[in-house]
């Protein structure tokens, strides 16, 4: 147990959900007799989840700041269409009719924003009356027809990274040189990060775990390379899952390491104190909400781009997924909680079951019977492990001397 | 009715926690008809023993025997401890705020008639109660137009509606008032000649003093001492001396302060209700702080001192109407907390877990949350400065912690208040605003933080001390301003203001 807290780090919680996605991952691949872990698989796992991940982006902030947003799916499915209405009524150039989807994104979140950080009245209703009224400017505009969307944007919604450079490699090479980065990237972090340990607090992290660590995620970056990397010719990383890994780095950061980030979790965690510390609460507010609609808007952009089209019914419930993503990830209900990258963890689980189900052949309707199963244990899991303290799974199986004497 | 002299006898009482004895072999007998005193400092056991004797902890989960009224009880849980005649009353209230008195009083015990609330009787009985506590409201008064002091009185009343026998008051005047106060403990002896026996847990000594028949102390999970005592005749000291197992000779520690230029002054500032039109908090309040100088705030609870604070804190509390600050003879205009900040104010508040803390932050986290500008590093939060800027304080302060990544909410409340401290020591200001720095903290942990202040007025910083109790202001402080009904209405020397001198500008405006 102690090899494993060194390696991982002291908070051992946030990996059970990582340990469960593994053990899914594996489970389902036993079933489906190898159907999970193949290229194309895991391609269309990515590309086919990354609209959903990248609204949970937006909705963990939001969750954190203590509100909920209901308006994601509408707001996603009235940029996409807006989108697709510009450019194939007013011939207008699909990077215009993106920019403007991205700015109906904003002024929607600004429009979410003024009621929730001006007038005060709770996210859940500013949200609940912009998710239907935004259904509602989808179905007009369209009159329930599907709008064909600029071709230039199926390289956003189901493009792959373009191939080049020698082929002795063996696989795509693009997918290769962003295999390595992420390795080199981690493993130069991971020895800063070591070199400044001991300079404060005076204990040094050992060196074999930082090895074991470098070690073991190298290797899973190297096989999901591979994976990647090897699939059907003209095939590699999806285009939209380079989008949503540069999404969640930026949102890493922003909600790790810029005052912005600190200000959400502050807010989140005890409204009053924060105010008091010189947080402008409704600032903070009204930018959450924004950010939230724009990534919105993003979202949508790709839907319609690996869809071809804009459909009236685009984004329905995909505000359940946000948020189930967010919940599953660890994140609490009352806020001040949750982090990017468990909730990115959180929404893979979910875009796994749904996979593996389907590879299984189980139909949508128990699908959306066992998801919500999920979702309930998970949340309640993690409600049971915070009340008595007790460890987590990986915690139950490695019983420390800590935990031992409780 | 009972022979026995005694209505509780608690014998060797102990209740483990994991890895910590909270009560070790605790001793507590109690004479009918007494008001008994317990005291002991934060974490001593005191509240451990009384949700023992409550049956908060049923019944098995702790060892020793409870000898109530010559039975011994065997409670599984509050209840039955309510049934045998023993009511609790918390610290933290516990009404619902939007019901009225009556329905507050009989909640969990409605009177019924065929199957329906008897609200006739309910109200009648209510009437009665409310007599007895001498609290002359209608009894349909919703809970949340009740001040607090009042709050508490209809707390007693439910607890008599139960029949009570024994009556546990937890820190029952911490938020009271001085008026209110007196009122409780003169209560509380009308009580004892009713035939009701109380149990005080109390910081306030002088309360203790005042009313106490016996007093047990109580320290580290263990009886230290109990004896009868003569009420108006205790020894404080021998409470103090007993209670932390040292004696203190001073309980403030020595400090001349060298005042320089006046760097803070405040000229008729006016701040109006936010939620009563009309109503002023703050009525042409004019005052000054001059460098390195404590200058006290004395107002009774109400009295508009934390409304003051708060307003000059970038109007955080209340609708700025009129006034001027002017820092370091330069007249500025503070409409957010966060030019507030920048302009080289912080305001340390009253309510330490609902406005200084996010109790979800770690120690490191919480310590650089007001002056995030200090640990940036290309933009972004550099972890390395963060973490090097709460050593710092960490060790300052000697903050007891295991290290400084753990959450502010597994300290205690001494502790708590050093990391709000350090949060606001961080932001470098030349003002600070103390408003009750030491509330529920205990003696050793006071003394500690009195030290800090005299040390931040050394640096050269002007401190604003807020706080209810008058002997600390006295000890700690320089100059004080005494405040009522929103107004300033005396500037006394500490050297020169007593106890009484402070009370009587306290309660009177000044003509």
């Amino acid at each position: 147990m102690k090899v494993i807290k060194k390696v991982l780090g002291e908070d051992l919680r946030q990996y059970t959900m990582v340990l469960a996605l593994v053990v899914l991952i594996l489970v389902f691949n036993i079933i489906s007799d190898g159907r999970m872990l193949t290229s194309s698989n895991f391609q269309n796992l990515l590309s086919g989840n990354a609209y959903v991940l990248i609204l949970a982006l937006g909705m963990l902030m939001v969750i954190v700041i203590g509100q909920i947003d209901l308006s994601v799916g509408s707001v996603a499915g009235f940029a996409g269409m807006v989108m697709a209405k510009v450019a194939h009524d007013f011939n207008l150039n699909w990077f215009v009719a993106v920019l403007i989807a991205l700015a109906i994104g904003a002024l929607v979140g600004a429009w979410n924003g003024f009621f929730l950080a001006k007038l005060g009245i709770p996210g859940f209703i500013t949200t609940l009356g912009s998710m239907m009224m935004f259904r509602g400017l989808v179905i007009w505009i369209s009159q329930s027809i599907s709008v064909p969307a600029p071709d230039e944007l199926r390289f956003f919604g189901a493009g792959y990274m373009p191939e080049w450079g020698p082929a002795f490699t063996g696989m795509n090479n693009s997918t290769l040189l962003l295999g390595i980065i992420g390795i080199v990237a981690f493993i130069y972090f991971e020895l800063r990060k070591y070199k400044h340990s001991g300079e404060i607090s005076g204990q040094k992290q050992p060196m074999w775990a930082v090895v074991t660590r470098i070690v073991l995620v190298s290797a899973i970056i190297a096989y999901f390379t591979w994976l990647y990397g090897t699939g059907r010719e003209g095939t590699s990383f999806p285009i939209p899952g380079l989008i949503l890994l540069i999404l969640v780095i930026v949102y890493h950061i922003i909600t790790q390491k810029t005052r912005f980030g600190r200000h959400i979790y502050a807010v989140g965690g005890n409204k009053s104190a924060a105010a008091l510390s010189g947080v402008n609460v409704s600032r903070t507010y009204f930018l959450t909400m924004m950010n939230m609609s724009m990534l919105a808007a993003v979202a949508g952009i790709l839907f319609v781009g690996r869809s071809t089209a804009a459909g009236p019914a685009d984004g329905t419930q995909w505000e359940m997924d946000a948020i189930a993503s967010v919940f599953i990830g660890g994140a609490a209900v009352s806020g001040g909680v949750g982090t990017i990258l468990a909730t990115m963890v959180g929404g893979m689980v979910m875009a796994v079951l749904n996979n593996g189900l389907m590879l299984m052949g189980v139909g949508a309707d128990k699908t959306q019977v066992i998801k919500g199963l999920v979702l309930l244990l998970a949340v309640a899991f993690d409600v049971y492990n915070k009340k008595t303290g007790k460890a987590s799974i990986i915690g139950r199986l490695f019983p420390s001397k800590e935990t031992e004497k409780k | 009715m009972n022979e026995n002299p005694l209505i509780l006898e608690m014998r060797g009482i102990t209740k483990e926690f994991p890895g910590v004895k909270a009560l070790s072999d605790v001793t507590l007998e109690v004479t009918r008809d007494s008001i008994h005193s317990i005291c002991g400092e934060n974490g001593a056991g005191k509240s451990t023993l009384m949700k023992v004797l409550s049956g908060v902890y049923p019944y098995g989960s702790y060892d020793g025997q409870i000898i109530f009224d010559g039975r011994e009880m065997k409670f599984r849980n509050i209840k039955e401890s309510e049934q045998a005649g023993i009511a609790i009353i918390h610290q933290e209230l516990t009404m619902i705020p939007e019901l009225s008195i009556t329905e507050n009083i009989f909640m969990g015990n409605e009177l019924t008639k065929s199957g329906l609330i008897d609200w006739n009787e309910q109200r009648r009985r209510t009437v009665e109660l409310l007599k007895k506590v001498g609290l002359s409201v209608s009894p349909d008064t919703l809970i949340k137009h009740l001040g607090v002091g009042q709050q508490q009185l209809v707390e007693i009343a439910k607890a008599l509606s139960k029949n009570v026998k024994l009556l546990i008051l937890d820190e029952p005047t911490s938020a009271l008032n001085e008026d209110d106060s007196a009122n409780l403990l003169e209560l509380m002896r009308g009580l004892k000649e009713k035939g009701i026996t109380c149990i005080m847990i109390s910081h306030k000594l002088n309360e203790i003093a005042a009313i106490s028949d016996a007093v047990t102390v109580i320290r580290d999970g263990q009886t230290v001492e109990s004896y009868e005592v003569v009420a108006g005749q205790v020894d404080e000291n021998k409470i103090i001396k007993s209670m932390v197992g040292r004696s203190i000779e001073n309980r403030y520690p020595e400090h001349t302060s060298n005042p320089g230029e006046v760097i803070f002054e405040v000229k008729d500032w006016c701040v109006e209700d936010p939620e009563v039109e009309g109503r002023m908090v703050c009525k042409n309040s004019s005052f000054y702080v001059r460098a390195g100088e404590i200058v006290g705030f004395a107002g009774l609870m109400g009295a508009g001192r934390t409304e003051l604070m708060r307003s000059l804190f970038g109007r955080n509390y209340g609708i700025y109407k009129s006034g001027t600050i002017k820092l370091k003879g330069k007249e500025v205009k503070l409409t957010s907390v966060e030019a507030a900040i920048e302009n080289g104010i912080a305001y340390v508040p009253e309510d330490r877990k609902n406005l200084g803390l996010n109790l979800l932050d770690s120690i490191k986290k919480t310590i650089v949350s007001a002056n995030m500008k200090k640990i940036l590093t290309g933009g972004l939060l550099d972890s390395a400065k963060e973490l090097a800027a709460s050593e710092e304080y960490k060790k300052a302060l000697r903050i007891k912690c295991k290290d400084v990544g753990v959450g502010v909410s597994t300290l205690s409340g001494g502790n708590q208040q050093k990391v709000v401290l350090s949060k606001w020591m961080f932001t470098e200001p030349d003002v600070l605003i103390l408003d009750e720095p030491t509330r529920g903290i205990d003696v050793g942990a006071k003394y500690e933080i009195y030290k800090l202040i005299h040390e931040l007025a050394d640096q050269g910083k002007a401190v604003i001390m807020v706080s209810s109790e008058l002997p600390e202001l006295l000890g700690v402080v320089d100059r004080i301003y005494t405040i009522f009904e929103g107004s300033i209405t005396g500037e006394l020397m500490a050297s020169e203001a007593d106890q009484e001198s402070l009370m009587k500008r306290m309660t009177v405006t000044s003509a």
